[in-house]
């Protein structure tokens, strides 16, 4: 087995939205079962955090700092599970059912490099 | 665990009514900002850390840590609450006042406040209305504009309307004010309509419909739980509510389609929800006062305790629908009593009826006035006749259930007509 991380990307735009309270239902059901479906095949190593939109990055060592993670790309990291799965290819496969997908958002998959 | 399917709808309306009262109704947006992140907030954790199991208390620590940090923040700049005044000033009580707010018999009296709000006077029923949905029931602009069949911009203006009319007031309604009975009435009202949007309403998909009748029964209970509120008309605008809600389940069959009620499959109606409406009806008992909602439920209770259309009590329903008729009249009951009437004497008498309505052309756009004069006509023996009448209410049908209805009616004169 080998461990990936999965970084959920979406646009500022749609972590943004101004979700109705219906949709929220139906958005944590989706992740809901999701996750769960992940869990039952035992691929979830830590389900990992959703991540605030605030933030700042510092640009160098004289404490340059701007605001926010994404002052600079459109996409941001919305949020990261630890995944265990046997190749990247089955790590890949599992990631297509993300809900991220259905919002315009994307899955990356990164190996955790070991030793 | 995910919690139930409305669980959010109906929290984001306590936590607004809640809010609204803390912060003052005049910063009814910013109480909705406040809304809007703690469950964004919620939803977002509880995605990947799955959902704590007393999700509403904890929905309600996250709103009152965001309260207290607001108003802290912003006491001196801003002016909150009005009614709990210099409480909020000092640091002393401002988190003892904000506890107790967050108890439950404080958030119910809340959300009774912020319906009896919804329901002021210088609005209209068309405000009122999506006001109580948008503000109450946790619905978007978006799904309230759908649940009404217009378009998301007139919703808006609407909604909009209602809001700013309550932010300009000093404060929610106070439940001992001096207009409690009228205002009350304005609730039933506004209720009922609620009910009626869900139960006759012209919205294709079936899902919203039910969902506006789960509201106002939801509503009306919190009415029937404060006694105050509590009186003979309340407990039988409830009565209707769930003894017509018992009839759904039959209201529309496997493949979608309406069924009408003489062929109503009615053991699918739902004994409990008919056993709680006549208990409630009971109760509405009390006292001298025979609302029209009272004469509804008794309709209604007619209906559910009959097995078969042939079964029902025909005559005592046209007797009802006469007092309605004094209490309430209005076109619709009109025709509802003329098909009573055919069902009691006959299609003919029935015939007769519908052509004494008063006021015909405000049924002019209801595809059930010409379609009840095509099913008379066609117990008459008279299948062309009743044929155009379908067709009239085919083109005036509102949605494709409606249309597959009559298109089965148009295909039994066609039998008719051939035999």
């Amino acid at each position: 087995m080998s461990e990936f991380l999965y970084l959920y990307r979406l646009s500022a735009d749609s972590l943004h939205a101004l979700d109705s309270p219906n949709q929220m239902q139906e958005r944590l059901k989706k992740w809901t079962a999701w996750f769960k479906e992940l869990e039952a095949k035992n691929h979830i190593k830590n389900p990992g955090h959703p991540l605030a939109s605030s933030g700042a990055v510092v640009k160098d060592k004289r404490g340059t700092v701007t605001d926010g993670p994404y002052a600079e790309s459109k996409d941001i990291v919305g949020g990261y599970t630890l995944i265990e799965a046997r190749d990247l290819a089955q790590a890949t496969q599992l990631a297509s059912g993300c809900p991220v997908l259905e919002v315009g958002g994307v899955v990356e998959v990164r190996p955790i490099r070991q030793m | 665990m995910v919690p139930d399917d409305h669980f959010f709808r109906r929290e984001a309306g306590r936590l607004l009514a809640t809010l609204t009262r803390i912060l003052g109704v005049h910063n009814l947006a910013l109480a909705e900002d406040v809304v809007q992140d703690t469950l964004a907030s919620a939803v977002e954790v509880w995605t990947y850390r799955g959902v704590p199991d007393h999700a509403s208390a904890w929905l309600m620590t996250a709103a009152k840590n965001r309260a207290l940090s607001l108003l802290r923040r912003e006491r001196t700049a801003r002016k909150f609450a009005p009614e709990l005044g210099q409480l909020l000033d000092g640091e002393w009580t401002l988190k003892p006042v904000l506890e107790e707010q967050f108890l439950p018999p404080a958030l119910k009296d809340d959300e009774l406040r912020m319906m009896f709000s919804c329901c002021h006077p210088r609005l209209d029923e068309e405000v009122q209305v999506p006001l109580v949905l948008y503000l109450l029931c946790g619905f978007s602009v978006a799904e309230v504009a759908s649940a009404f069949l217009v378009t998301q911009a007139a919703m808006e203006k609407r909604i909009s309307r209602g809001k700013k009319l309550l932010a300009k007031s000093k404060r929610l309604f106070e439940l001992t004010a001096d207009d409690f009975a009228p205002r009350l009435s304005a609730v039933h009202r506004a209720l009922y309509l609620l009910f009626s949007e869900g139960y006759h309403g012209a919205h294709p998909e079936e899902v919203v419909r039910v969902d506006l009748c789960h509201e106002a029964m939801r509503l009306v209970r919190l009415l029937v739980d404060h006694a105050p509120a509590a009186t003979p008309a309340t407990h039988a605008l409830a009565a209707l509510m769930y003894l017509d809600a018992a009839r759904l389940p039959g209201r529309v069959d496997e493949a979608g389609d309406l069924t009408a009620l003489f062929d109503q499959d009615r053991s699918r109606w739902d004994a409990a929800l008919i056993s709680e409406g006549l208990k409630l009806l009971e109760t509405s008992g009390a006292g001298d006062e025979l609302t029209e909602y009272h004469v509804e439920a008794g309709i209604a209770a007619i209906h559910a305790a009959s097995g078969t259309a042939e079964q029902t009590r025909w005559g005592d329903i046209v007797a009802l629908y006469d007092s309605l008729m004094r209490i309430h009249p209005s076109p619709v009951v009109a025709l509802n009593r003329a098909i009573a009437i055919a069902q009691h004497q006959g299609p003919t008498r029935g015939l007769d009826a519908l052509r004494a309505i008063t006021e015909q052309d405000r049924l002019a756009g209801y595809p059930f006035y010409s379609a009840a004069i095509g099913e008379l006509e066609l117990r008459c023996l008279r299948p062309e006749v009743a044929r155009e009448h379908f067709r009239i209410a085919r083109a005036l049908a509102r949605n494709e259930a409606e249309r597959r209805f009559l298109d089965r009616r148009i295909a039994a004169c066609d039998r008719r007509s051939a035999s």
